[in-house]
Parts: structure tokens; C-alpha cells; sequence
């Protein structure tokens, strides 16, 4: 079956389909991790004491890890607008660019993550912990799944791109609105957690 | 048509410069600000605005909200109420009369 409005608007709404799935999906999104946030103000203002995120974790990687993923926004953002400017090979190197930050991310994380261990420091240590483990986790997870599709999209999906243009710069586009979703999560992310 | 339609997005990738530029300063912004080490009201308060602002510029520019169609605007008002609503949560236990002894 063809899926409807792939690369052309839908008359009442005004969209290709995909843009509005992908905004509901991100709907969803904000209503999971807002559930997390909203455990996070409760866990807080319910405990006797709360340590300030900086005294345990690494405010110069998570800083650098801030400026990963901005950039890889702005690389995100601008192999979509390579792609309106019909020039594939920027997109190639811009969308490149982005699963290469991505994986910086992780690295980062990954390092982090393995100081806390090394310390014995696992989600069960304190509420802190558990729920710092659980909020920058499943945030980890969006970040690989983010990677996962921006890779088929920088692959194999690229073929698209001879056979239907314009359904293929749709796709990156929503790629792109995830991928700096997952940004914005993390603008919310670092003062909460490591600053505050 | 196609060279005014590319024109309007060499433009749009000198607003995504600028915005990326700003971005960069507000995370010096936040960090620098924190480790002033404020009080708490005054610390939160900070950090989060200056969050806001950042999502807003992330949300305007890279998801093109500045100029979307009314049906996303009408989606996103409505998870905006459900959110807040969320966020309230914690604090609702107050008006509860058993938890208030």
C-alpha cells in the first residue's frame, strides 16, 4: 500500500503526513520525559538533603557533551538545508558529521558513567543517582536510536534521494526534529541535573 | 522561482549560525553563572530561564516554529497544558487533607 502525502501537503492539515506524526510523537515524548522531570521535583523537594549535582558529577564533560550536541543540531539542521539546495554531497558530509557527534556524546557519556562505577557509585548508592542514571539513560537511548535512524538515512536510505527528492528531504527533516528534541532535552538535562 | 527558493535558504543557514553562536554562549552563560553558586531560588531560577530561552531558539530555528501550521501550534499548546499539569503533580499532595498533618 503507498503511504499517502509522502512529499506533498495534506489539504486540511496543510503537512506531509510525516511531519505531523513525527510532532505527535514528539508530544509523547515531552509527556515521558516530563514524568521523569516531574519525579525528579518530587524526589527533590521530598528528601531530607539533596547533594548539588556538581559536587558528584563532571561539570567539564558534561559542558563539552552540551557542545556536542548543539553542534550536531547545527550539523543536523544543515544537511536538511544542503538537501533543499540540491546538493547531495554537502548532505553526505553534514549528516556524517552529525552520527560522528553523536557517538562523541556516548563517549562522553560512557566516560562519565564509567568514573561513577569505578567509585561505586550505581543508581542504588542515592535517590540522586537512581534517578540521575534513569533521566541521562533514557536520554542515552534516544541518542542511539537517533544515531540508528540517521544512519539508515545517511546509507542505505540515501538511495532515495535519485528516486523521490523531496520524500527523502522529508524524511531527513523529521529525522531532524527528532534529533534536536533530543537536544532540547538535554538543554533541560545539564542545569538540572549537574548544575542546580 | 528556484534560485529565490535557494536564496531563502542561504539565508536561513546564516540565522542557523547566529543562533548556534548564541547557543554556545548561553552554555558559557549557564555554567559560568553556577559557578557563582547562587542561592537555591535564585540558582534554579537562573538556570532555567537561560534553558528556556536556549529550547525556544533550538524549537524556533532548527524545527522552523517560527513559521509552522496552525494544526502543530494547536498539538503543542495542548501537551504545553498537559505538561504544566504534570509538573504541578508533585506539589498537589499538599492539597491533599491526609497528607496535611
Amino acid at each position: 500500500m503507498q503511504i499517502p502525502y509522502t512529499d506533498t501537503a495534506r489539504p486540511d492539515t496543510g503537512l506531509y503526513n510525516a511531519k505531523l506524526g513525527i510532532w505527535l510523537f514528539l508530544a509523547s515524548e515531552v509527556m515521558l520525559f516530563g514524568a521523569l522531570f516531574s519525579s525528579y521535583v518530587l524526589l527533590r523537594v521530598g528528601a531530607p538533603t539533596w547533594p548539588h549535582g556538581y559536587e558528584i558529577l563532571n561539570i567539564p564533560l558534561a559542558t563539552l557533551n552540551t557542545v556536542i550536541l548543539i553542534s550536531s543540531s547545527v550539523t543536523m539542521v544543515m544537511s536538511w538545508a544542503s538537501l533543499m539546495m540540491k546538493d547531495f554531497g554537502k548532505y553526505k558530509r553534514y549528516m556524517g558529521l552529525t552520527i560522528l557527534l553523536a557517538f562523541g556524546f556516548l563517549i562522553v557519556k560512557g566516560f562519565e558513567y564509567g568514573a561513577k562505577f569505578s567509585h561505586h557509585l550505581y543508581p542504588s548508592e542515592s535517590t540522586f543517582l537512581a534517578i540521575y542514571f534513569t533521566i541521562t539513560g533514557l536520554h542515552g537511548l534516544h541518542v542511539i536510536g537517533g544515531i540508528i535512524v540517521n544512519a539508515y538515512l545517511w546509507g542505505p536510505g540515501a538511495k532515495m534521494w535519485k528516486t523521490e527528492p523531496v520524500r527523502f528531504t522529508n524524511r531527513v527533516e523529521v529525522a531532524g526534529l527528532y534529533w534536536h528534541f533530543v537536544d532540547l532535552v538535554w538543554i533541560f538535562l545539564f542545569p538540572v541535573l549537574y548544575l542546580l | 522561482m528556484d534560485s529565490t527558493h535557494t536564496d531563502d535558504i542561504k539565508k536561513q543557514v546564516r540565522v542557523y549560525i547566529i543562533v548556534f553562536v548564541a547557543l554556545m554562549v548561553l552554555t558559557i552563560v549557564t555554567v559560568t553563572i553556577s559557578s557563582l553558586h547562587l542561592s537555591v531560588g535564585a540558582a534554579i531560577t537562573v538556570a532555567l530561564v537561560v534553558a528556556a530561552i536556549k529550547a525556544s531558539l533550538v524549537a524556533s530555528y532548527f524545527m522552523h516554529l517560527i513559521s509552522e501550521k496552525k494544526v502543530i501550534y494547536a498539538t503543542l499548546i495542548l501537551t504545553g497544558i498537559f505538561f504544566i499539569a504534570l509538573m504541578f503533580l508533585p506539589i498537589s499532595h499538599y492539597l491533599d487533607p491526609i497528607s496535611v498533618k
